[in-house]
């Protein structure tokens, strides 16, 4: 396995490499170091799988404020392709013409672009100098695919790490299908507005605003962090971050991007998709519990969480985070082992809510059932019912709408 | 002519004021410094500076100098290869010593430093706050298979890896054998790992029928000379260790005089009593690597698939091997540094053979990641762990567990005189004279063990605490907090560790 990874990260490496001109000024982005920062978050699902606008995910964003600094907000939204449900939706950062025409040329290498468009948007005062943001449809060339001869979520891994690895002054936002990634440099409600959010309709939407502690802000450093179907926004630092993101390397997985968040995002496509994990027992394994709890567990059940904790030690996620990971018809939020980052939850009907702080909760449900703190290492999952209906109808803006 | 041109290296004075003329250092010394006539009288040239007689002088009367004989100027010719020249030109022979390597190499753990928290996230405090230090050795696999059940998940029932040995903290006692060290000492080891929920190791010189009841904190060692091995000896181990190499003596066999070879020993080892025990440089039956992976798998077949490490010498090619080891099948690697200890060994070898366990666990912890095995086994890293601190910054290079021998000694009395060859120790550590033996009182000696490897584990949770991690998994490999200061910049890149400011 590892070695078809190789010789398909190696062949996406050359095609990356050969497409980049040697008289263009290389792009300095993010320190090539773990960024440092605080930060505030919400996700918001309706089980019900009905869709809402992108609005309650801007109202939540603009309730914390001060919990970010204005260098990087973001939002991510799932269900709000439905007219494209099968494509893969790649949404993209460019600095420049160069870094799209490298990019498209690493994804022609396996996919067929059916759609290839500038995102809407619309100017924003404060967003000064913002890079062109490009949205593409693709589905993937059989007859390439098959010479790769890779299952097709590896081949999408695989070209988003050749593009933000090897691809200069272009980055990957998010992969997945039937769902995008929203982000940039300013504050969360401030780049809902570039991005026209109010215009999507999604059945789970996650948010977030950034207070990064050094560099200037860069839109691909901003949150949520995506690949494939999954989309992580994260407020702490994950103090475990080096043996982390060595244990992923192992994996085949590239850490081009600095932050400690992207280690998240692919340590939950590693459990969940590669290794099978459920749910739940992948949350166990980033917020594994105490020794002291284990031992005090049944026999099996003892026997299954000192074994996940043998195998996934260097997995599990260590000092202060509270994430909210989104994917194909869900979402889970997660705090550390022991609530160093603030988290809590409300339920109103099939409406599921987290955020970083209470009176965001109240911000957005008029009526919550039940608002809560979630314990340590305990998820909250979210899963929508009869994904296949969610998004049966409503407007998303497509090429029309081009600001 | 003279006897000797080898001067003393260190006077003994005694002040003949506070002198009881009690005799208690005459009774003391091992090495038959003191004789008595009216007051004792130091015979300089036989003392190693052990303190033991030091230590139990009742009147606080005796203490070591280094000899101040001055030697004529150069740096290059220095008064110890003077010594050693003068030394050989009497009896053509290898110069014999113990213990480790003494030479002023660069020490890479003394330039290395560890990160902490500020403001961005919170440190945590040991003292209220759990803080994890619990480690299991062994091989593992990538992925874990699970089912549903109807009440919930639970393992696959194909689970194809041993169950991992369990330590309460990541330290374990290093193979010292009964021959090179006294009964007395092993039985202090057993009781404190018992004690401690680690484990000690037999080293090559068999299992005393003694420590049978502390079997399960017990490694037994196979090496090359195969004392003490049969299928019981194998099956008592909590794990089973194939010791190819020894950091202070790579390449080196063992001799164990047959005049130590008493009744006891000679039974342990599974020979001739007054036999010389003779452990060959290589293993005969190890030629290659295809060798050592039927040795491990014999020996797994002989113990239903026990845990089986191999233990080699930090050597220039030391990732490579490693990697071999690993493929053949063991469940960890024992890396020994060129810092580590021995009861005997020519001093050329002692000096000069080898390299840094620092770079060696950093080279093979990433050697074993870029081939993508580093889950199929665990990292022993020893040879000179002589602290918290040491056993921290291993850790954070990729070590799963250091091993301590060294610093086990210390505790129970050790001074690093380097006389452990001579078979006369004061402190009744490596010898197996009675009058010597009886001074470590093994009960003694667990409670001075179990307190030094417990402090140590308390610096340990300070360290991870203002690292802002409970777990030790979270510092293991985690070269990120990790900086160096003063170290080169290829030594940075070798390790992978930043230069501090980066």
């Amino acid at each position: 396995m590892s070695t078809l990874l190789e010789r398909m990260a190696t062949a996406l490496d050359g095609v990356a490499r050969a497409g980049l001109p040697g008289e263009r000024p290389a792009y300095r982005e993010e320190a090539p170091f773990k960024i440092h920062g605080g930060c505030g978050l919400m996700g918001i699902c309706d089980e019900s799988g009905a869709r809402m606008t992108g609005e309650a995910a801007i109202r939540a964003m603009a309730a914390q404020r001060d919990r970010g600094n204005g260098l990087g907000g973001g939002f991510a939204g799932y269900g709000i392709y439905p007219d494209f449900a099968g494509h893969h939706a790649f949404h993209m950062i460019y600095h420049d013409e160069q870094a799209r025409l490298d990019s498209e040329a690493v994804i022609k290498k396996a996919f067929i672009i059916d759609e290839a468009e500038p995102i809407p948007r619309r100017h924003v005062d404060s967003i000064v100098d913002p890079p062109l943001v490009w949205r593409y449809f693709l589905m993937p060339h059989r007859r390439k695919v098959e010479a790769i001869g890779l299952p097709i979520d590896d081949i999408v891994v695989r070209t988003v790490m050749g593009i933000n690895a090897g691809v200069d002054g272009a980055f990957v936002a998010s992969s997945g299908k039937n769902m995008g990634a929203f982000k940039g440099v300013g504050y969360p409600e401030e780049i809902a507005e570039f991005f026209r959010l109010e215009e999507y309709q999604g059945h789970t939407w996650l948010g977030h605003n950034r207070f990064p502690t050094n560099t200037p802000g860069w839109w691909g450093g901003a949150h949520p962090f995506s690949l494939l179907d999954w989309a992580v926004v994260h407020n702490g630092e994950l103090s475990s971050y080096g043996i982390n993101r060595r244990y992923l390397e192992q994996f085949g997985y590239r850490c081009a991007l600095g932050t400690d968040t992207e280690v998240a995002a692919y340590l939950f496509d590693l459990l969940l998709r590669r290794h099978g994990l459920p749910l739940e027992l992948a949350c166990s394994v980033l917020a594994s519990p105490l020794w002291s709890e284990i031992d005090r567990m049944t026999a099996e059940e003892r026997e299954l969480a000192q074994t996940l904790r043998e195998v996934y030690g260097p997995a599990m996620l260590n000092g202060p985070f509270a994430i909210v990971l989104g994917f194909d018809g869900g979402m889970v939020a997660l705090n550390d082992r022991i609530k160093l980052r603030p988290l809590v939850a409300a339920r109103q009907g099939s409406i599921l809510m987290v955020a970083s702080e209470e009176s965001v909760l109240h911000e957005v449900l008029d009526a919550p059932d039940k608002v809560w703190s979630p314990r340590a290492g305990e998820p909250v999952i979210a899963r929508v019912r009869r994904a296949e209906e969610a998004g049966a109808a409503g407007a998303v803006p497509l090429a029309a709408e081009v600001a | 002519m003279a006897t000797t041109m080898a001067q003393p290296e260190f006077r003994v004075r005694i002040d003949d004021v506070r002198c009881q003329q009690c005799g208690r250092c005459v009774q003391q010394c091992g090495w038959g410094v003191y004789t008595f006539d009216e007051r004792p009288m130091p015979d300089h040239s036989a003392c190693r500076a052990c303190h033991r007689c030091v230590t139990y002088c009742p009147a606080q009367a005796i203490t070591i100098e280094q000899n101040p004989l001055a030697y004529r100027d150069n740096p290059s010719w220095t008064p110890a290869l003077r010594r050693a020249a003068w030394r050989q030109s009497e009896t053509g022979g290898v110069l014999l010593t113990g213990m480790g390597n003494d030479r002023p190499y660069l020490n890479v753990f003394d330039h290395l430093v560890l990160d902490a928290c500020q403001v961005t996230n919170p440190s945590i405090d040991p003292l209220r706050e759990p803080m994890e230090l619990r480690t299991y050795l062994g091989s593992k696999p990538d992925a874990v298979g699970v089912e549903a059940g109807p009440d919930g998940f639970k393992l696959k029932k194909d689970r194809s890896f041993a169950a991992g040995i369990r330590l309460d903290t990541p330290i374990l006692f290093a193979p010292m054998s009964y021959g090179s060290v006294s009964l007395n000492v092993h039985k202090a080891l057993a009781l404190a790992a018992r004690r401690l929920g680690i484990l000690m190791n037999t080293g090559e010189g068999g299992l005393h029928a003694d420590l049978y009841p502390f079997e399960d904190n017990v490694i037994v060692q196979v090496a090359s000379g195969r004392f003490g091995v049969d299928s019981d000896y194998l099956n008592r181990g909590a794990a089973v260790e194939i010791k190819i190499g020894q950091g202070a003596k790579p390449g080196i066999g063992g001799h164990l005089p047959g005049e130590k070879a008493d009744q006891d020993i000679a039974t342990t080892r599974m020979i001739p009593q007054g036999s010389d025990a003779i452990s060959p440089a290589p293993h005969h039956d190890i030629y290659s690597i295809e060798d050592l992976r039927q040795l491990i798998f014999s020996i797994k077949e002989t113990t239903g698939y026990k845990p089986v490490g191999v233990k080699i010498a930090a050597v220039h090619n030391v990732a490579a091997i490693a990697s071999g080891i690993v493929r053949a099948g063991a469940d960890y690697v024992y890396i020994d540094g060129f810092r580590g200890g021995t009861g005997a060994a020519p001093q050329v070898i002692r000096d000069h053979v080898g390299i840094p366990l620092e770079i060696a666990v950093a080279v093979v912890d990433q050697r074993l990641r870029d081939e993508g095995i580093r889950q199929r086994a665990s990292i022993i890293a020893a040879g000179s762990i002589r602290s918290s601190a040491d056993l921290a910054k291993a850790i954070a290079l990729g070590a799963d567990a250091v091993a301590v021998g060294s610093a086990a000694l210390i505790a129970l009395g050790c001074h690093l005189c380097q006389g452990c060859h001579t078979g006369s120790c004061s402190w009744g550590l490596t010898t197996h004279k009675s009058e010597l033996t009886r001074r470590l009182d093994p009960e003694w000696g667990a409670e001075r063990l179990v307190n030094l490897v417990s402090a140590w584990s308390h610096e340990l949770q300070e360290v991870l605490g203002a690292l802002g991690v409970n777990a030790v998994e979270s510092l293991r490999g985690s070269r990120e907090r990790l900086r160096s200061v003063g170290l080169d910049a290829q030594t940075c890149e070798i390790i992978g560790v930043k230069p501090a400011g980066l």
